[in-house]
């Protein structure tokens, strides 16, 4: 099923010169309107007319998570702020978060391709989808629910949590397609089973996961244990948020929308384009976008993409699922979390030491995240009381920054591992 | 009087304190008392040794956390309700104790009790 067929099926030929065409009043527009953006192009020698081919954008320097930090809040945003309607963030690799913001057109362009995603998994106006992402800061929620409302389906927006009640509703509400992350899907199948509750007293038909990485054999797990078909969602906030690319029912492959980001895939050491099918870093460059678009943004995403034809129909660039992280960024249950951020907010509380360690397991289907932190002798007290109170304040700062309840545990001086000298800060124990 | 009590931090696994103890055996640090404050995950573990100063270096460059605590030392009579006449002098003085805890003295028929109190200097002009 598609949602907008002249551009899903697209000939290879008209998309690349509708990309062209796009790319190149995108460059215009930010090089008028953004500063950081046309000191970039004037420090790489270049001027908007010089976009004469879709080739020429890897002239075009790459932009950074780093960089929105510089910009940090509004720097990046290309319109003035009257324009903004929206504005969305995720963890930055610090303390502060990484914002982004939408025009009304960029609200319209983000449902779009997530009624396109829907549509392809089988998403209709007759369905009760049932948003149990995170609605919020997060783009998940609001996503999926924009997305559904435009394709004519109900949305049924609970948000995450509340797992029994979910199935109370996702039963009684005749639910037939949910969006949350995986891992979250799992755990509603197990606690349907505890509740007595099998697949054929619901509804459901479709899940559209993402907002984590996750592997052919949980998808396998979900599929059965819930008796649905599971597809793939990706998207990232910095770009738009969820939508970017989604996986139709052929289930081989996430066919990126690309009328409106553009991928390459590159070395992410050299910054070369790779070859058509190899691994590397996905790039995305936000053809359309208007409230802050985004040049060659390196998503750190490992992937590959195809543009061999796909059953569905769809002429649309399929990538890969993705395989891993090109810098050491971790989601746990769907939140992003760098170890950077960990080692800031304890540097900011001056009296601890920042040799910490993140361990990460999967317990039961949800992550847990521990962060173990060395005592040192400026911050031991002989008092219990004292320790515990500082256990505490380093719980607190934590889930204020990072977005997700860490335990936190002290632990001995020079008790955690150091690899060359440099402490080795995350242990994933997850078997993805 | 006030003597110098010898804090380490000790998660809470299996063979710490041998680790701890292993390093005092080795330079012939004499334990007088010993006692461990734990929660779940950590303890404390509190020490009169014989040397104190000595003590406390060698734990540090055994990687030990370590810290020096003055903390209060009375001598006890063998006698029903002793103790409990000296707490109630640290209490009319509104004196808080932290924690305490005992040990015998050698070859005598005192017993000995250390005391972290919130007001050293008082609590020991208490008892002089």
């Amino acid at each position: 099923m598609y949602w907008n067929q002249p551009i899903e099926t697209m000939e290879a030929e008209h998309m690349s010169a509708l990309q062209l065409q796009r790319l190149q009043e995108l460059v215009e527009r930010v090089y008028r309107q953004v500063p950081y953006y046309r000191s970039r192009l004037q420090e790489a020698g270049m001027l908007p007319e010089d976009i004469r081919t879709l080739d020429d954008l890897r002239k075009i320097p790459f932009t950074y998570k780093q960089d929105m930090r510089d910009n940090y809040p509004y720097g990046l945003f290309a319109v003035p702020s009257s324009e903004i309607v929206r504005i969305h963030a995720s963890s930055g690799t610090t303390g502060k978060p990484t914002v982004v913001g939408y025009t009304k057109r960029d609200i319209g362009i983000w449902s779009e391709v997530m009624a396109r995603s829907l549509a392809g998994g089988g998403v209709t106006k007759q369905s009760v989808v049932q948003v149990a992402y995170g609605y919020g800061l997060f783009t998940g929620g609001l996503g999926a629910h924009y997305g559904a409302e435009l394709l004519g389906a109900s949305v049924i927006p609970i948000s995450s949590g509340n797992t029994a009640r979910q199935i109370m509703l996702m039963k009684d509400f005749g639910t037939t397609a949910i969006a949350c992350t995986p891992s979250y899907a799992l755990y509603v199948a197990e606690t349907m089973r505890e509740m007595g509750i099998s697949p054929q007293d619901i509804k459901l038909k479709v899940g559209i996961f993402g907002a984590e990485p996750w592997s052919e054999n949980m998808r396998q797990q979900i599929q059965q244990q819930l008796g649905i078909l599971a597809l793939d969602i990706y998207g990232l906030s910095e770009i738009i948020g969820p939508g970017v690319a989604c996986e139709c029912q052929a289930q081989d492959g996430l066919h990126i929308n690309e009328d409106h980001f553009y991928p390459e895939i590159i070395n992410p050491l050299t910054g070369e384009i790779m070859p058509e099918g190899e691994k590397g870093e996905l790039v995305l460059t936000t053809l359309t976008k208007e409230g802050m678009p985004m040049l060659r943004y390196r998503t750190r995403d490992l992937t590959l993409l195809t543009r061999k034809t796909c059953a569905c129909g769809r002429t649309l660039v399929r990538m890969g699922k993705v395989l891993g992280r090109s810098d050491d960024m971790l989601i746990i249950r769907g939140v992003n979390v760098f170890p950077s951020q960990v080692e800031s907010v304890l540097l900011n509380m001056g009296e601890v030491s920042p040799h910490y360690q993140l361990i990460v397991e999967r317990e039961g289907k949800l992550d847990t995240l521990t962060v173990l932190v060395e005592v040192t002798e400026n911050m031991f007290t002989d008092e219990v009381r004292g320790l515990e109170a500082l256990e505490h304040k380093i719980k607190q700062e934590l889930a204020n920054v990072l977005n997700v309840t860490a335990t936190v545990r002290l632990v001995g001086a020079k008790t955690i591992e150091r690899s060359e000298g440099k402490a080795k800060r995350v242990i994933d124990k997850r078997k993805i | 009087m006030i003597i110098q009590q010898i804090s380490v931090f000790v998660e809470n696994k299996p063979g710490t304190l041998a680790e701890v103890l292993d390093v005092l055996k080795a330079h012939s640090i004499n334990l007088r008392a010993i006692t461990v404050a734990d929660t779940a995950d950590f303890g404390i573990l509190r020490m009169i040794v014989n040397n104190p100063g000595e003590a406390e270096g060698i734990l540090r460059q055994a990687g030990f956390t370590v810290k020096i605590t003055p903390v209060l030392c009375i001598v006890l009579e063998d006698t029903p309700g002793n103790l409990h006449q000296k707490v109630q002098h640290l209490s009319a003085a509104g004196i808080n104790i932290e924690y305490m805890y005992a040990f015998s003295g050698m070859g005598t028929q005192e017993a000995r009790v250390v005391l972290k109190v919130d007001d050293l200097t008082r609590a020991e002009g208490l008892f002089n």
